[in-house]
């Protein structure tokens, strides 16, 4: 925790020229300036009138303009996960905030930096059931990792500072400032960034030497190591990235990682096991299961990941990394906790793994058992699948779409559902900021706006939502947000015709009755993307898919690509819930397979 | 390869399942702003854990802090995860587990009303020597009690007046600092 602080107080003025005041709108814009904001995304509305008159005069910031609110937190997260700055939000009061919770939420769950500004009616006027009030605090209470009512314009750009500070700091999340409308047009004056009191949320204490030393000595005599690396690692920026390849490869340890860490460790490296947990792959949940020693770092031992508790790796010495003590033994007890930064604490340990290395060399061979075994489990190519001729496989489109944009500059969004595990199987990551997927909260309708926001941030890359035909309704209309914005986005449908995950557990859980997940009424992909005067692609047959993918790619215009794949194609391996890590379904089975208690869980 | 699922060799018990539930009393200094106690609330009742007692008051005007002080119940992993959780919140400065701590005092304050005649009323009054409350409010047939202590001595004060016509209770929560020359 910081040095205790005083309630934070506008700065007193050295000179008449600061002591100007400006309106509370005037204010916001400032801070946002201030903190480097380069885009909003936003959607105007009666509450925030007096913000987006600012708007109108300023060229410094750009607005892109949403169908949703939904879909301007969506976009600020994807703004955010692939440029590791915070994203920013602007909406108006009532049903401009509600409808920015799923959003919120959302970014709670997978720790994105993003700041939502909100209108509000006047102060006076709060409680007495106003046009479009709602207690927006209390609403989003639950759902940001903190909010402010801004009580007066004079600590208006102060509490816009401390928002950017705690949405980027520790684990990051989003924030929420919720502004009367009567404080955007009050007089004050500005505090700038450095004179704003900023409080921080939990304590960073230094990297505790005692502690790596301890973790190296268990590092030194594994025999049967593994790293299970997480969305943290992503979240600590590049260099935390580059410490874990440089320690996977001094130390020889292999490297899985969850569905929010992708891309941090290079899929192209040896050391490389593929994604784990409920749709991971065999050497993963394997290595996981079998290891004598696990270093987690930034990841949150969660129930997609760790499958049955009781089962859970069981006989391993845990080490886990994270930089929020409350994600220390709370699903998974472990042996030593170190909280901090991954990137620091990762740097510490390879420090004093090369000073160790010098004093007693290690016996090389101490792994080769180790690998041996796990190159045994990699041969069983667990995301094998049946190719076909004649319909296109889902696995095989997306293997055909990471073939045909390799060497591009892509960036890579996904809906939620049987889509997004095939895109974590099959598109391939070596590099971290490169994949947008809503992991926790699992959110139908994250990928399109999320496209939008990446390629907001980054005009001339390759930018994929990788979707289902029923995800993708969710928050179809932003295709006019891409169109009007010139953010040349590729949507590109895996089309099913089924809530297909919803079908799979419905398959292997609940006797194969297929109650109400058939998407019917779909509509015309093609002629929907003409609607919105975007550019509409199909492929029905694997002999056109190829040549239909260039043509997306080369397309400067958004793109909506209606993939025809097969229908009941289930995604495997897959570890049902309430089963153990080692208890994997690697094909077709029958509905047994699901524990009485597992059918319970999600 | 052992893919056996014998003992863990981890020093943690495997299955939290096992541990005892505990009471813990924790104190969160809190910057006092609005909503910071429904932060606090909010974020043990969503977790499900029943609040048992609760106060709260400024205690350091000049710095705006308040003292929350709750009461609660959980196994030991879920006391942590409370703290860990609540140290989480913006506006908390500090989480003191007071139950965690030997040497902390603990107090409370009750009013108790008597409704009685005769014996019942004498024997009443006696009793209250006994545990120094005082009778802050008199009639010829009722008595309010002041009784300040720890809780063990407020619910026996409770249990003995009950047959005394005890008719109702107001109770403060519990207060704690900790002993001796060190502050918090
Ligand atoms: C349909 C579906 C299926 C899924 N299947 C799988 C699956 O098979 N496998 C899988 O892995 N996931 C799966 N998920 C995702 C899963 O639900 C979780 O979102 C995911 O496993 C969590 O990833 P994480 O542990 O990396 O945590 P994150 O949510 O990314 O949390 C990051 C952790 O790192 C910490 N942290 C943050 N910043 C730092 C820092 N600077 N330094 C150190 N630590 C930091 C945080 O405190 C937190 O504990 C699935 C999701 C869906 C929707
Ligand atoms: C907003 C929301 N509602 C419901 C769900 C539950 N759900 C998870 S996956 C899924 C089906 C997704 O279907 P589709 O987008 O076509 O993807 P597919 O699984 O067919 O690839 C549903 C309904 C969800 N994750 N999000
Ligand atoms: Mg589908």
């Amino acid at each position: 925790m910081t040095a205790p602080t005083a309630r934070p107080k506008a700065a007193a003025p050295e000179t008449a020229a600061a002591a100007a005041t400006k309106a509370g709108a005037e204010l916001l814009l400032d801070a946002l300036e201030e903190q480097g904001v380069e885009v909003i995304f936003g959607y105007p509305g009666g509450a925030v009138l007096p913000i987006y008159d600012a708007l109108y005069a300023r060229d410094t910031i750009r607005h892109v303009l949403v169908r949703h609110e939904q879909g301007a937190v969506h976009a600020a997260e994807g703004y955010a996960r692939s440029t590791g700055k915070p994203g920013v939000v602007l909406v108006t009061s009532g049903p401009g905030a509600t409808n920015a919770v799923t959003g919120l939420a959302d970014a709670l769950l997978d720790s994105i930096p993003v700041v939502c500004i909100t209108g509000q009616v006047a102060r006076k006027l709060i409680g007495t059931d106003a046009f479009q009030e709602c207690d927006t605090i209390g609403i989003t209470r639950a759902c940001t990792k903190h909010n402010y009512l801004v009580p007066s314009a004079e600590r208006l750009s102060s509490i816009v500072h401390e928002a950017f500070h705690v949405a980027t700091n520790g684990r990051p999340g989003p924030v929420l400032i919720d502004i009367p409308k009567d404080v955007q047009f009050e007089e004050a004056v500005y505090v700038a960034r450095e004179r704003a009191a900023k409080r921080d949320c939990v304590a960073r204490p230094p990297v505790d030497r005692a502690k790596i030393a301890q973790a190296v000595e268990m590092m030194r005599r594994a025999r049967r190591p593994v790293l299970y690396t997480g969305g943290g690692v992503v979240n600590a920026g590049r260099i935390a990235c580059d410490a874990l390849r440089v320690l996977a490869r001094d130390t020889g340890f292999p490297v899985t990682s969850t569905l929010m860490g992708l891309g941090a460790f290079p899929a192209s490296d040896p050391k490389w096991l593929g994604m784990l947990g409920m749709h991971g792959s065999v050497e993963a949940n394997n290595a996981m299961h079998d290891c004598d020693l696990m270093i987690a770092v930034g990841a949150r031992f969660d129930d997609r990941v760790t499958g049955r508790l009781d089962a859970f790796s069981p006989d391993s010495r845990k080490i886990h990394i994270d930089i929020d003590p409350s994600s220390i033994n709370k699903n998974v007890p472990v042996d030593l906790a170190i909280v901090g930064d991954a990137g620091e604490v990762m740097a510490a340990l390879l420090a004093e793994w090369r000073a160790r290395a010098k004093e007693d060399p290690l016996d090389d061979g101490r792994l080769a058992l180790w690998r041996a075994q796990i190159d045994e489990w990699r041969a069983k190519r667990c995301f094998a699948y049946e190719p076909s001729r004649k319909v296109i496989k889902p696995q095989h489109a997306i293997e055909r779409l990471y073939a045909l944009t390799r060497g591009r500059d892509v960036y890579v969004t996904t809906e939620v559902g049987q889509h997004q595990m095939w895109a974590a199987q099959f598109f391939h990551f070596d590099e971290p900021n490169r994949w947008m997927t809503s992991g926790g909260l699992g959110t139908m309708g994250y990928g399109l706006p999320a496209a939008i926001g990446v390629q907001a941030a980054h005009p001339g890359a390759l930018v994929i939502d990788i979707a289902g035909d029923a995800s993708v309704q969710m928050t179809l209309q932003e295709m006019a947000t891409a169109v009007q914005h010139r953010l040349p986005i590729k949507v590109f449908i895996l089309n099913n015709e089924y809530l297909g995950m919803v079908r799979q557990w419905q398959e292997l859980l609940h006797g194969g009755r297929y109650s109400h997940s058939y998407s019917a009424s779909l509509p015309d992909f093609v002629k929907l993307a003409e609607a919105y005067g975007a550019v509409g692609l199909r492929a029905t047959t694997p002999d056109e898919l190829d040549a239909k993918i260039m043509e997306m790619i080369a397309c400067d215009r958004p793109v909506l690509f209606d993939c025809v794949v097969s229908k009941e194609e289930n995604v495997f391996p897959m570890i049902p819930s309430g089963a153990a890590h080692n208890e994997m379904l690697l094909g077709a089975v029958a509905g047994d397979k699901v524990s009485a208690e597992g059918r319970t869980l999600v | 390869m052992s893919v056996g699922t014998g003992s863990s060799q981890s020093v943690y018990p495997v299955s939290p399942g096992e541990e005892t539930i505990r009471e813990a009393i924790l104190a969160v200094i809190v910057d006092n702003e609005p909503g910071v106690l429904a932060r606090v609330v909010g974020l043990i009742s969503a977790r499900g854990y029943n609040i048992e007692s609760l106060t709260v008051a400024e205690t350091d005007v000049e710095k705006h802090r308040s003292r929350i002080t709750i009461v609660t119940r959980g196994t030991p992993s879920k006391v942590e995860q409370i703290k860990a959780q609540l140290g989480r919140l913006v506006p908390v400065r500090r989480v003191i587990d007071v139950t965690a701590e030997t040497d902390a005092l603990e107090r409370e304050l009750a009013l108790v009303k008597i409704v009685g005649k005769g014996e019942q009323r004498v024997e009443a009054m006696r009793l209250s020597g006994i545990f120094r409350a005082r009778a802050v409010d008199t009639t010829h047939t009722s008595f309010v009690f002041e009784v300040t202590g720890a809780r063990e001595k407020i619910n026996a004060f409770i249990d003995l007046m009950r047959p005394l016509g005890l008719i109702e209770v107001a109770r403060t929560g519990v207060l704690s600092i900790r002993r001796g020359p060190e502050s918090d």
